[in-house]
């Protein structure tokens, strides 16, 4: 069993892994939106209180409960690569980030196209809005910090800490809306019992895990160029086929690099 | 038809949030796979440069 485990701390078994599951994830996501899609925007009734206006639900609040969890994927995987050393988690983290960004800043866009007509304004400083626009800066900012420092080791270390720290935000954000009750609306998914009829909830449900699978598979991706990024000198890597068959479709190469010259370089650029 | 996508008065926040929203996880897909490509390409023009002269080298 651990020895199965293990293989999940190299990366050519990674590499491969991610590179053979990545299209049933893409598969699944691109099936789950598709049905989320229909049945919100054609099956599922209007609202009594918001009339249609209440549809935009099936793409803000997907975008918000995933914009928490890539945050909690993102902190977990720095922990794991603080604590042993792993590089491979490092790489997950740093893969995750610009999509948690990408959902935070959904969550924001969309909230703030439900809320001018529902609560008459485009934006107020409460605390769920507050905190999840904060939860975008500790995105941006743990982009920024990677990119910053020069030295990659360093770097690594010092966004994980960041990510770290800034778990204390996931809470604050989940509970905002019961510390300061302003005009945000509690929790009606997120609990034991939804308060949301099934024939709403059954689209959503659709909806939050497209979007889960759609960040599977966005971070497989990436998580395979992170480690291409970081594996770049390795024999394993030299010998993948998609880097053979480049060279393949490419022979002239081979000739340039044996008197590289200013314009054999930019060829290919 | 029409009716729908008047979204009951309220089309022009559903489907902006809609749009938006599909539009942003299109991008996620399309960056990550281009420079998926390009970090291939990349690589792959390396590794073929290192072996190049490795051979040089050796020859």
């Amino acid at each position: 069993m651990f020895k199965w485990l293990h293989r999940f701390g190299s990366a050519p078994f990674v590499y491969r892994f991610s590179g053979a599951l990545a299209p049933w994830v893409g598969g699944a996501c691109a099936v789950l939106l598709g049905i989320g899609l229909y049945l919100g925007l054609f099956v599922a009734p209007t609202d009594y209180e918001q009339g249609e206006s209440y549809r935009i639900i099936y793409v803000h609040v997907p975008a918000a409960i995933m914009s928490m969890f890539v945050y909690m994927v993102m902190a977990i995987s720095s922990a794991v690569f603080l604590i042993w050393r792993m590089k491979l988690a490092d790489a997950v983290a740093q893969a995750a980030a610009p999509i948690g960004a990408s959902f935070t800043f959904l969550a924001l866009v969309t909230g703030s196209l439900w809320g001018k007509p529902m609560w008459g304004t485009w934006w107020i400083w409460d605390g769920r809005l507050t905190s999840e626009l904060l939860l975008l800066f500790l995105y941006l900012g743990y982009m920024a910090l990677r990119a910053a420092i020069e030295q990659p080791q360093s770097a690594a270390r010092a966004a994980a800490v960041l990510a770290i720290v800034g778990v204390v935000n996931i809470p604050i954000i989940h509970y905002s809306v019961e510390w300061w009750s302003t005009l945000h609306q509690p929790a009606t998914i997120t609990k034991l019992k939804p308060s949301i009829h099934e024939s709403m909830a059954v689209p959503l449900r659709f909806m939050i895990f497209g979007f889960l699978f759609l960040f599977g598979y966005v971070l497989l991706v990436r998580l395979r160029t992170g480690i291409l990024q970081r594996e770049a000198r390795a024999s394993w890597v030299a010998q993948l086929p998609e880097i053979m068959r480049f060279n393949a479709l490419a022979p002239a190469a081979d000739s340039q690099a044996v008197s590289p010259s200013k314009h054999s370089e930019t060829k290919h650029g | 038809m029409a009716e729908f996508f008047n979204m009951g008065g309220y089309a022009a926040f559903v489907w902006p949030s809609f749009g938006i929203t599909f539009l942003v996880l299109w991008a996620n897909v399309w960056f990550a796979k281009n420079q998926f490509k390009r970090v291939t390409r990349e690589t792959a023009r390396r590794s073929a440069m290192t072996r190049a002269k490795k051979q040089a080298r050796a020859s």
